[in-house]
């Protein structure tokens, strides 16, 4: 029954040594699906190149289902999977400023670490901004520690939020990401950009 | 000749389905390990609080921020999942890359700016998204992605606000991509 580290099955040890062994799955993935481009990446938001949105939501969907699936096997007890808090404000804010830095750094920080481990300058320079990013907010952090903290809703599940059982929002997560894969595949024709 | 470059070209990168499939399977095995899903932006932040600890001890006595984090972290800020964890994502990318025959030292950019002009958005980019990673509560990675698997509010939230954000300003920043 997992999560393993939970239910005492795996020592914290062994735990980081899987958590290394993970990283590795991560990254490989990541950079063989080319992740470590940021040509590749920023792709999605002019249509030439829709790998981060196939990648990122057939990711989700798998997970999802994967989660969902090892529940009702009694493989996972889901009750002790973190769900992330909805602090419903700084989500949003902190959203808007890394949107605004993946438009123009043209990696996430995932990706920029898989980016500089075959080379990239460009990503090297990218994880310099972001320590000095996380430094700035560490040191600032009276000045924002209220809109930080604001507006805490809990661990909602969205599909509670929403009204509908886990397994039908799934669904229609499904649905909707099979309709963005095809607006996907005809970007990619309508939108077409020399590689470089 | 020009047959075989175009299958070459294909075969260039893993299907982007299969790739995703095979990301779940990663994100999926984290949790049933951990109990957690990825992270990158945590790392950094570990990262970040070990090396103020070091340089400068008494200011992380007394900040806020070192402070909240020594309580929620425990004092070793490095021994983490995600630390670990970031330090796979090296080594596998780079397995990766070898692998295809990807390592190469280089600036990627497009022909129409200079390299220059890609490093200086490089950073300011770095800047904003690790400040904003710490505001979210979470990367891409960590809150977007981790988050809908467990279709954690929050982590629809972040995606939307990720992804959303960047398509509205794709049009100002244009001539560093196309």
């Amino acid at each position: 029954m997992g999560p393993l580290v939970t239910y005492d099955l795996i020592s914290q040890d062994t735990n980081l040594l899987l958590a290394f062994i993970i990283g590795i799955g991560f990254g490989f993935v990541l950079e063989a699906s080319g992740f470590s481009s940021s040509r590749k990446l920023a792709g999605i938001f002019y249509g030439y190149d829709a790998v981060v949105l196939k990648v990122f939501f057939t990711a989700a969907i798998t997970a999802m289902l994967g989660l969902l699936f090892f529940s009702l096997f009694g493989w996972i007890d889901l009750d002790l999977v973190y769900v992330n808090p909805t602090y419903l404000y700084s989500a949003i804010g902190g959203g808007v400023i890394m949107g605004a830095g993946f438009i123009m750094g043209g990696f996430c920080p995932g990706t920029s670490f898989c980016a500089a481990s075959i080379g990239k300058l460009d990503a090297l320079v990218f994880i310099g901004g972001l320590f000095l990013g996380v430094l700035i907010f560490a040191e600032g952090y009276p000045l924002w520690e209220g809109f930080f903290k604001t507006t805490f809703m809990g661990y909602p599940k969205i599909s509670s939020f929403v009204g509908l059982s886990d397994g039908v929002f799934a669904f229609l997560v499904i649905l909707a990401a099979l309709g963005m894969f095809w607006v996907a595949e005809w970007a990619e024709k309508k939108f077409p950009q020399a590689e470089y | 000749m020009a047959k075989k470059e175009q299958t070459v070209k294909k075969t260039k990168y893993l299907n982007p389905y299969l790739g995703g499939v095979l990301l779940g399977l990663v994100l999926l095995a984290a949790n049933y390990v951990s109990g957690r899903g990825l992270g990158a932006s945590g790392a950094i932040k570990s990262a970040v609080v070990a090396a103020v600890k070091t340089v400068a001890p008494a200011h992380t006595e007394k900040a806020v921020f070192y402070q909240e984090y020594a309580n929620s972290h425990g004092e070793n800020s490095m021994k983490s999942w995600l630390v670990f964890e970031m330090l796979g994502v090296v080594v596998g990318g780079f397995l990766s890359g070898a692998l295809a025959g990807r390592l190469k030292v280089k600036v990627e950019h497009s022909p129409k700016i200079t390299s220059k002009r890609r490093l200086a958005f490089a950073l300011m980019g770095g800047i904003l998204f690790g400040f904003g990673s710490q505001l979210g509560r979470g990367c891409t990675s960590g809150s977007a992605l981790s988050g809908m698997a467990v279709i954690s509010l929050g982590g629809f939230i972040s995606m939307a606000a990720i992804f959303g954000t960047a398509f509205a300003l794709a049009y100002f920043f244009r001539k560093n991509w196309i």
